[in-house]
């Protein structure tokens, strides 16, 4: 380790490893990326399951593989590396404390911070979901990480909860594993994987998928015996009479993910409570100039091949700001209107030459819609689309010209 | 043949044990479950009662106020965090505010000090977060709040440090009458023999006293569930909350706790099935009420939910006696809130008891005192470098939200009383407590606690045997 960085990049995942390489390529190369595994490559480590790369490199890589061509790329540089450090706290002039058993606690300040710490699961805790907490009730990302990386089965009957990706992941692995998967229920009308995951890890194995059900009770004193799932109505409630027994071993939870902003918090770097990330310019610069945020701790993304693509942005520009130093900004905000839930980047800087991809979410299943992107009431762009669904990310490209002609804020809307 | 025997490792027979442990004499735990703390100490409001609450004259209000003067410096000795915060019971109406003055004067006939009856604007300057309907409150200062399991494990921990034994998977379920003293068997047959016996097992007393042939009293079952959340809330009020007490007890609180996340409950339900069970009705109340202590709880930061069972009597106050029935059977029993208050308290009590019959003598070597490393991550950076120094392990983060070290957790599974399992090791170190509730680190605190105990990871359990975390290896 240096005494001083231009650049440190918190977290060695996807977002960290191609943030680091492009801030690199582009003129950066006194780079440290601080890692708390003993490997690089974050959750794609675990992710053994392929589909990953279709559409950055046209092919369907395994997560581990798609990893290693990242890695490949930062070894091949002058990139330093620090295995098995925590990071502990960030400072809003950009200190950063890490812990490590070779440094023990140790603080470096560089001239920009690429945050790129992904994200966790929601947890049955914060469901409150009612019963006994006996053992069987996992994350699908624990679970995941005890089948395919300690080689471990958690056990043999199984019921899901939630239809994120990684749930609908583990109901395919669990089952190719031996074990019985007996039900994916989601609480909402939708699922929120990506409709290839759903025909693929579900349908191909006869796994009933039940929409708007929810499990109302876990029972078990030492272990899992089974759960209850009811019905819910309008508001979510669960429905009196709709009771279903399943006797399991095994409660999985994939009931979404969060953006794991403790540092970001702890900076006092202003964040979105739609996004639960931090509030970014299209450089992904954040509102402390310097320190930049990328890949999932950012926006959760549907596919690793957007979280390169997001990063690279990153670290170009922070080897540019490391570069040319801090330049003025000129900000517009991009707002969420009707039918979506957020847009990223949430402002827009106009002194930044350049189109500017936006990437947003919507609120429900729409079918035969429009996306309309306006100003001031001034319609900028529209884009038909046949179907909108929460689950996927969807994406507008505004020209420099069109963002020229947004005299205020931005708002993006689906219409019906 | 052990002197004295302590059947029940909670709060109640780990501070009797501890204080045992300062006199020449052999004593022995036994617990049940595969860890100490496993009933009711593990799960309540870790509220330090300051004592108004219990009628004059019982030993619920005579422990209570005693148990909270030494709470301070018991809690320092042991290094468990405690925090004098203080408490407001809250009156929301005319008649609350008579009931207010009821307490205030219990209180101070009880000997609690610095009792205050405070206006709505005192209130609202002390907790900004209180409903505006509220319109005053009694003031306890010399309330506080505590970590109950740390208390419990601590207080066993040091007395084994002091030459106390523990025996733990030993469900006491069959008593044989010897010349002098008991031959003590558990369900799975193993024995134990001592001369006096005291019973502090919680929801399980009345079973114990009945393997001895005592059958004065019952014990039953009351839940209370609760509602965690972040510790990123936790500064959303700064005193324990309590709505004006009723019939049904004290109410739904909203309160910090010693680990500065808030925490909401207990509810209170009679109960046949004592399973430690939360339920839909029991949560939706416990959030219901939050809501009108104070409108903005984050609910939305909720952690985790759970509940703990109220081991009560009838009667209504605790049972701290040598049974009528049996000679050298000691019932400490009933004790429910302020059980955890008085627990300092009632262990010198008791400890005077046997005195009285054993006439021990106190040990030169005792040494009370237990250092609390367990909160490496409030230690300063020279300190925290100086350890890793010593041991690389303190500088691996094996808890990311609670920020643990693989260090703490070693630590945990080697010392007094020895960590078995996942929940084990969570008690004692908080990893597994935070937002991600162990989603993370689970994995690898079990693979941690298998290589220590030289085991497979097939073996490692939650919370004993029949909560093995994973079943099989794969094909
Ligand atoms: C919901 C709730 C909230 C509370 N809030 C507070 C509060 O804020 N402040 C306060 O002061 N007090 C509070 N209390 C009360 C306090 O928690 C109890 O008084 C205290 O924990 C009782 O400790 P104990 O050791 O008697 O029982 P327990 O902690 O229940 O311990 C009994 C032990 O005995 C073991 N055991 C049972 N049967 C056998 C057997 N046959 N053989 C061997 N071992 C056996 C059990 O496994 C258990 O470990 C609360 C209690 C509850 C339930």
């Amino acid at each position: 380790m240096k005494e001083n960085y231009d650049i440190v990049i918190i977290g060695g995942g996807p977002a960290g490893l191609a943030a680091a390489v492009s801030a690199y390529d582009n003129g950066a190369k006194n780079i440290l990326i601080l890692e708390r595994e003993p490997r690089l490559g974050g959750i794609l480590n675990q992710c053994i399951h392929n589909g990953f790369g279709l559409t950055r490199f046209k092919e369907s890589l395994s997560g581990p593989e798609y990893a290693y061509r990242f890695i490949k790329e930062v070894e091949a540089r002058d990139i330093d590396v620090l295995l098995n450090t925590t990071v502990l706290s960030l400072e809003d002039n950009k200190t950063i404390t890490a812990i490590n058993s070779e440094y023990g606690v140790f603080s470096i300040t560089p001239k920009a911070v690429i945050l790129s710490m992904g994200c966790r699961e929601r947890s049955r805790g914060a469901l409150n979901i009612p019963g006994s907490r006996p053992a069987g009730i996992y994350s699908a990302g624990t679970a995941q990480k005890y089948v395919n990386i300690k080689g471990y089965l958690p056990g043999k009957r199984v019921v899901i909860l939630g239809s994120g990706d990684i749930g609908l992941i583990m109901a395919r692995r669990m089952t190719l594993e031996g074990a019985k998967v007996l039900a994916v229920c989601e609480i909402m009308p939708y699922s929120s994987g990506l409709r290839r995951n759903i025909e693929q890890c579900l349908n191909d194995f006869n796994i009933p998928l039940y929409l708007n059900h929810t499990i109302t009770k876990i029972e078990g004193t030492s272990r899992v015996t089974g759960v209850v799932v009811s019905k819910v109505d309008e508001n979510k409630q669960p429905i009196e009479g709709t009771e279903m027994h399943f006797d399991c071993d095994t409660v999985l939870f994939s009931v979404g993910l969060i953006p794991e902003n403790e540092l970001t918090k702890g900076a006092g770097i202003e964040q979105s409570r739609n996004t639960r990330g931090a509030v970014v310019y299209q450089n992904r610069e954040t509102m402390i100039d310097g320190i930049f945020a990328c890949g999932n701790v950012l926006q959760v993304h549907d596919l690793v091949d957007f979280v390169s693509e997001e990063s690279e942005i990153a670290g170009a520009c922070a080897a540019n700001y490391v570069l040319n130093g801090r330049q003025e900004h000129n900000p517009i905000s991009c707002i969420n209107g009707d039918n979506i839930s957020y847009v990223l980047p949430q402002k827009i800087d106009k002194n930044i030459p350049g189109n500017v991809k936006l990437f947003f979410r919507v609120r429900n299943t729409f079918k035969h819609c429009k996306i309309v992107v306006e100003s001031n009431g001034v319609v900028l762009q529209e884009k038909k689309k046949l179907i909108c669904v929460p689950g996927e990310m969807e994406t507008v490209i505004l020209s420099s010209d069109v963002i020229a002609k947004a005299e205020g804020d931005i708002v993006v809307r689906l219409e019906c | 043949m052990y002197d004295v025997i302590v059947v029940g490792g909670g709060v109640i027979g780990g501070t009797i044990l501890r204080a045992l442990s300062k006199y020449n004499y052999s004593i022995c735990l036994l617990e049940k479950e595969n860890d100490v703390c496993m009933g009711q100490s593990k799960a309540n409001s870790g509220i330090v009662h300051a004592g108004f609450d219990a009628h004059v004259g019982t030993l619920k209000a005579k422990f209570n106020v005693l148990g909270c003067q030494m709470m301070p410096d018991y809690a320092k000795e042991l290094g468990v965090k405690y925090l004098n915060c203080g408490s407001l019971v809250v009156a929301f109406n005319e008649s609350d505010v008579a009931m207010l003055n009821n307490l205030l004067e219990r209180g101070e006939k009880n000997g609690v000090k610095e009792l205050e009856i405070i206006d709505s604007a005192k209130l609202h300057e002390l907790e900004p977060n209180v409903s505006p309907n509220a319109i005053a409150a009694l003031y306890a200062p010399t309330a506080g709040i505590i970590c109950p399991y740390c208390l419990t494990i601590a207080a066993i921990g040091n007395a084994m440090d002091n030459g106390a034994d523990l025996i733990t998977n030993f469900e006491l379920t069959k008593v044989e009458k010897m010349d002098r003293g008991f031959k003590l068997y558990s369900k799975d047959n193993k024995t134990v023999e001592g001369k006096v016996v005291i019973n502090c097992a919680g929801i399980g007393s009345t079973k114990v006293a009945n393997a001895f042939g005592d059958y004065s009293f019952e014990i039953k079952g009351k839940r209370g569930e609760y509602i965690l959340l972040d510790r990123e809330s936790g500064d959303f009020v700064s005193h324990t909350l309590f709505f004006t007490p009723t019939e049904k007890g004290k109410g739904i609180l909203v309160s910090g706790t010693a680990d500065h996340n808030i925490i909401l409950g207990p509810t209170s339900e009679k109960v046949e099935d004592i399973t430690p069970i939360t339920t839909q009705k029991g949560l939706a109340e416990v959030m219901a009420k939050a809501k009108i202590m104070c409108p903005n709880t984050p609910i939305y930061n909720s952690i985790t939910s759970f509940t703990g069972v109220r081991a009560y009597t009838e009667k209504g106050d605790f049972i701290i006696e040598e049974s009528k029935a049996v000679d050298n059977l000691i019932n400490c029993v009933g004790i429910e809130s302020p059980g955890l208050t008085s627990a300092p308290a009632i262990a010198e009590y008791v400890c005077e008891m046997i005195n009285n019959k054993l006439h021990g003598e106190k040990k030169a070597d005792f040494n009370g005192t237990r250092t609390p490393e367990y909160f490496f991550k409030d230690l300063s950076v020279a300190e925290k470098n100086e350890i890793i120094k010593k041991d690389p392990s303190f500088g691996r983060i094996i808890c990311r939200c609670e920020q643990i070290t693989e260090g703490e957790i070693i630590k945990a599974i080697r010392e007094n009383p020895p960590a078995r399992d996942i929940d084990a090791i969570k008690r004692r170190t908080r990893s597994g407590m935070g937002r991600c509730q162990g989603g993370f680190c689970q994995p690898q605190v079990a693979e941690i606690l298998a290589r220590e105990l030289g085991v497979e990871l097939t073996e490692i359990t939650k919370n004993g045997v029949g909560s093995e975390l994973v079943i099989a290896k794969t094909k």
